[in-house]
Formats: C-alpha cells, sequence, structure tokens
C-alpha cells in the first residue's frame, strides 16, 4: 500500500483513531471493525535498530505491515566505489555489526574470487575459526534479546556472558571488540597465538554445558512455547520464493547452506551437520539456531585441532606487504609497500557474485572490476535486507504483541539491511 | 549443470534474445536484450533441469562509457537453484534516455525491494511493480545516488 493510500485512511478517520464522541459504542461491533493504524519505531526497543512499522490492526490483530527502513543508510556501496579494495574492508565491518568477522571474510572471499587468489591452508582455518566465532556471537545475540523481547531476561544474561568472553579472545587477536577488519584480502592481518588458542580450546570444552544450561530455561518454558510455537509460520515453497537464507530458511526446512552447497574456505574438510526445521514457526527457527551453535562449537574444536602450520597470507607480492624488516633495509621493498598503502593494487576486468554464509543468511557479494584500483560496482547482497521483506506475511493474522517475536525470529541488523 | 550447459539451454531457446555472453571466475554471464526478460525469467524458473526457484540477488548497475546502443544501465540478476545447486547470471542493458524493465515480481517475490532499491538509488523504472517507491532514501529525495555522476561528497 502506498503512502498516499495510507494517508487516505487517516483522513477517513480524521488521523483519530479512536472513537469519537457521538460514536455509538454499545453493540461493540461497531468499534471492532474499526481499523486502526499504528506507528512502531523508529526508536522502540524491540525493533532492534531503527526499523520503522506502520502497523495496521483490527482491535489487536494484525492485518497489514508496512516496513519502512533506511534510517542507518550509509551509502556504503557508493563509498566502496570511490576507495581502493582493500580500503573497502573497514566498511564491511559495519554492515552486520555484531559479525564483522563474516563480512570480512565475504569480502575478502569475492575479490579472492576476482583475483583467483589461493590462500595457504593456515589462513583458511583461521578465517573457519573467526567466523564460527562470529556467528557463536552473533546467534548469542539473538538468543538473549529474542528472550528479552518476549519477556525471559535471564537468558540475555547468561548469553551475554558467553558472549563476552568470545569479543574479548577478538580483542586479544586483533586489538578490536567489534569492527574488527582481522580478516585482509589475501589472508588474515595476525597470527594466533598460543594464549589464544588455549583459551578458545577452554570455550569449546564448556560451551556445550553453557547451551544446556540457558536453554533449559525456554527449551520446554510454558510461556515461551505459548509465545512462539505457530507464529510466524513460512511454508519452505514461500520461504524460497521470498528469498530467505540463513536459519530462516532452514527453520522452514529448506536444506540450503552455502558451507555445504558451495564450500568456501575449507569447510569441505570438516565435519558437521545443518539442522532443519520441521514446523516452519519461531520455535523451530529457535531451535535451529541453538543447534548451529553447537555445530559452530564443533566446526571450532576440528579447526583447532587440525590447524595447519605455515603462512597466514598468500605469498603474491602484489597483494600483501613486504616484510617490514625488509622495508626497513631497502629502498625497492620501501617502494613496494609506499605504493601498496597508497595506490593499492589493481585487478583485472571481470565481475564476480560470491556467497559466503554470514550467521545471518547468504550474504553475497557482486563486485564489477574495470581493471583499475579502485572496484566499479560493489553490491552487497544483505541477508537482512532481503529476510526482512517477509515480515508483512508472516505477521498477518497475529496479534500485536507477536510481531516482536516475528521480527526478533527473523534476527535482522538494520547496518546491514540500510546499508 | 555446467555454466556452459545452462548458457547453451537458452540460447537454443531464446537464440535471437542473447546479446552476448562471457565467462569469468567459472561464473557464466549472459546478455538479453530488455523486451523478452520475463519469458527468459519464467522459462529458466520453470525449465525443468534449471529451476533456477531463487532470485538471490538484482542489482542496478551504472556504465556511463558504454556506447548508447548497448545501455547506459544495467539489470543483473544472480540466479540460484536450490534444487539443482547451480548458478547464472543474466545481464539487462538499458537505454540511458528510458531506463524501463518488466519486473520479475510476479516470479519471486524477493525481487520486490530488490527493484525498489534500483529503483531508488538508479531511476531504473520496472513496468507492473506493485509498489516502486524509494525504500533506503528518503520519499523526497530527487536524485539517484548510485549514478556515476552523482558526487560523493557536496550535497
Amino acid at each position: 500500500m502506498s503512502d498516499s493510500k495510507i494517508q487516505n485512511l487517516y483522513d477517513q478517520r480524521k488521523l483519530s483513531p479512536f472513537l469519537d464522541d457521538d460514536d455509538e459504542i454499545a453493540p461493540g461491533e461497531k468499534h471492532l471493525h474499526k481499523e486502526m493504524i499504528i506507528n512502531m519505531g523508529p526508536q522502540h526497543p524491540s525493533t532492534h535498530g531503527v526499523l520503522r512499522l506502520v502497523l495496521e490492526l483490527d482491535g489487536e490483530t494484525i492485518t497489514e505491515v508496512h516496513p519502512h527502513i533506511g534510517y542507518l543508510h550509509r551509502g556504503i556501496e557508493k563509498l566502496a566505489e570511490n576507495r581502493n579494495y582493500a580500503q573497502v574492508m573497514p566498511l564491511t565491518d559495519r554492515l552486520d555489526y555484531v559479525s564483522s568477522m563474516t563480512n570480512n571474510l565475504g569480502y575478502a572471499v569475492a575479490v579472492e574470487k576476482l583475483m583467483d587468489l589461493k590462500l595457504p591452508p593456515r589462513a583458511n582455518y583461521i578465517r573457519m575459526i573467526m567466523a564460527e566465532m562470529s556467528r557463536i556471537c552473533s546467534h548469542l545475540l539473538f538468543l538473549g534479546c529474542h528472550a528479552l523481547d518476549i519477556g525471559a531476561m535471564t537468558v540475555f544474561l547468561y548469553c551475554f556472558r558467553e558472549r563476552e568472553y568470545l569479543i574479548d579472545l577478538f580483542e586479544l587477536i586483533c586489538g578490536a571488540r567489534l569492527t574488527v577488519t582481522y580478516i585482509k584480502i589475501g589472508g588474515v592481518r595476525r597470527d594466533i597465538n598460543q594464549e589464544f588458542i588455549d583459551k578458545l580450546y577452554k570455550f569449546t570444552e564448556e560451551f556445550e554445558a553453557h547451551i544446556e544450561e540457558y536453554d533449559t530455561l525456554i527449551r520446554e518454558n510454558r510461556i515461551w512455547l505459548e509465545r512462539t510455537v505457530g507464529i510466524g509460520v513460512i511454508p519452505p515453497d514461500v520461504a524460497i520464493s521470498y528469498g530467505l537464507s540463513g536459519p530462516t530458511l532452514r527453520g522452514s526446512g529448506v536444506n540450503y547452506d552455502i558451507r555445504k552447497a558451495e564450500p568456501y574456505c575449507a569447510y569441505d574438510e570438516i565435519d558437521f551437520e545443518v539442522p532443519l526445521g520441521k514446523n516452519c514457526d519461531t520455535y523451530d527457527r529457535y531451535r535451529c539456531r541453538v543447534e548451529e551453535m553447537r555445530q559452530s562449537n564443533r566446526i571450532i574444536r576440528q579447526c583447532l585441532d587440525k590447524l595447519p602450520k605455515g603462512s597466514i597470507q598468500t605469498e603474491n607480492p602484489k597483494v600483501v606487504l613486504p616484510q617490514k624488516d625488509m622495508v626497513m633495509r631497502d629502498i625497492e621493498h620501501l617502494i613496494h609497500q609506499f605504493y601498496l598503502v597508497i595506490k593499492g593494487f589493481s585487478i583485472p576486468k571481470g565481475e564476480v557474485y560470491s556467497a559466503t554464509e554470514a550467521p545471518k543468511g547468504e550474504l553475497g557479494f557482486y563486485i564489477v572490476s574495470n581493471g583499475t584500483n579502485m572496484p566499479h560496482r560493489v553490491k552487497v547482497r544483505a541477508p537482512s535486507f532481503v529476510n526482512l521483506e517477509v515480515l508483512p506475511y508472516m505477521s498477518r493474522g497475529h496479534l500485536l504483541a507477536d510481531i516482536i517475536a516475528c521480527i526478533g525470529t527473523l534476527d535482522i541488523v538494520l547496518g546491514e539491511c540500510d546499508r | 549443470m555446467t555454466q556452459e550447459e545452462i548458457v547453451k539451454k537458452i540460447e537454443e531457446n531464446f537464440e535471437e534474445q542473447i546479446t552476448g555472453v562471457y565467462y569469468f571466475a567459472g561464473q557464466g554471464n549472459v546478455s538479453v536484450k530488455a523486451k523478452k526478460i520475463l519469458d527468459i525469467c519464467k522459462f529458466l524458473r520453470d525449465e525443468p533441469g534449471l529451476e533456477f526457484d531463487y532470485l538471490a540477488d538484482l542489482a542496478g548497475a551504472d556504465y556511463p562509457d558504454r556506447p548508447y546502443e548497448e545501455g547506459r544501465f544495467e539489470v543483473v540478476y544472480n540466479l540460484y537453484s536450490t534444487k539443482r545447486n547451480h548458478r547464472i547470471r543474466i545481464k539487462v542493458g538499458l537505454p540511458e534516455d528510458n531506463p524501463v524493465v518488466e519486473s520479475v515480481v510476479g516470479l519471486w517475490v524477493t525481487a520486490d525491494w530488490h527493484e525498489r532499491e534500483a529503483f531508488d538509488l538508479y531511476g531504473i523504472k520496472f513496468n507492473n511493480h506493485p509498489n516502486l517507491k524509494r525504500i533506503l532514501m528518503p520519499d523526497d529525495y530527487q536524485w539517484h545516488p548510485l549514478r556515476k555522476e552523482f558526487p560523493v561528497q557536496g550535497y
């Protein structure tokens, strides 16, 4: 429905959705059929950012939802067209800011595909560890906030305890907690040290018990079940047509995980399962995400066990900076470093669409190179943007309170949605 | 199916519609004329063996240096098949003075917001779109910011 139509509806009701004094209230029927339009957001604690919804209500039942997005639009795609390839990396941190590692990874994989760059195995394994840590962080945030929205406060506190531990590990390895810029084109920025490995081992050993700890709080909780079972049902064919991805799609029972379908990094060498839902509702999507945390934990464990020795970045001098001691010693390396930092590297003409499995779903980068050091076009296929589109479909016919559960289950981040 | 087989299948059915085919990094790109895009997309979605049921991405693009016949604007459809696990990219060139193409919302519902975004940022119009208005920029905004002539700073 267009804004003018909404305006008409407003006009018909003289801007007052409530009953006029001279209206007959007695039979009850009249005011039940009077449609009410209310505005929710952009500043609302449970819209997970600056999402604005215009809701049409019949009593307490939602008849239509009109999402309005764009409040956090920073023009990242435009900015990316005016920076060289390495300088785009910090922008990707600001897409899905609760799991910036996977954004870095998605962009790096796309550019490497464009350049046909192969990475040493150690770099791939470190990348997988980081991506899965990020996934656990993101799902913990989802679980905590989703439970908080629905009314279970305790889970939130437990989830943030583990999330804090992982973010401290990010800080240990690259100095930043959220906007990490840790993964770079051609490898990763720093090698992981023994302290990091020991702490992560400790985490993987304890995490299974931690999941159990807060999962028992809500898994069979009657209030939780009442609020989630049968809410926001998306049948599989609808989910595919809406282009959903990630746990939102897999909760509907569609087996599409890019880590399995088109393995990148070294996911084909790792043993893990893809959890699927059956009933396509909010509860199943929550189960999927909890299961996914267990699988991510398994992946991290395997990566740590198998972690190969060797270099953390590609040998290609066109992409990576020269060794620092060489830069200090002779002029050629100094010039090389200077040139790479100031000008960056050029990529031959071509275009590529590369999809990776971010915690929210399929994070795609469509990059067109025109042969210079700056991309001609960077299109970010943001999972939150696409997943949010299904919100009107899934919340129609539910009660007003259920839209909170519907927003929570989509697990959107507006930074990625608005770009 | 490999990229070559998919392209061959499109060529067999829509030979006169194709303006160019090229492969890069193992990905097939098929440029087609704008006129029959709906038929081609419908064919790709429904043909047994292809079954592109998933529109992964729809992007606009701007190439100001191209000759007029090729079209300055481009709409790029990144298709994926959840059943067959293959991808293909379809591209449509659109002229600068009248960038109009048929909407594919009837085939993939997800195209709705993608097309609104392309309209918002590039000014590409989509025929028969149910609700073609700006999505990221404010409704009263006058420009299309991802066009190449739009400055990064200054507005």
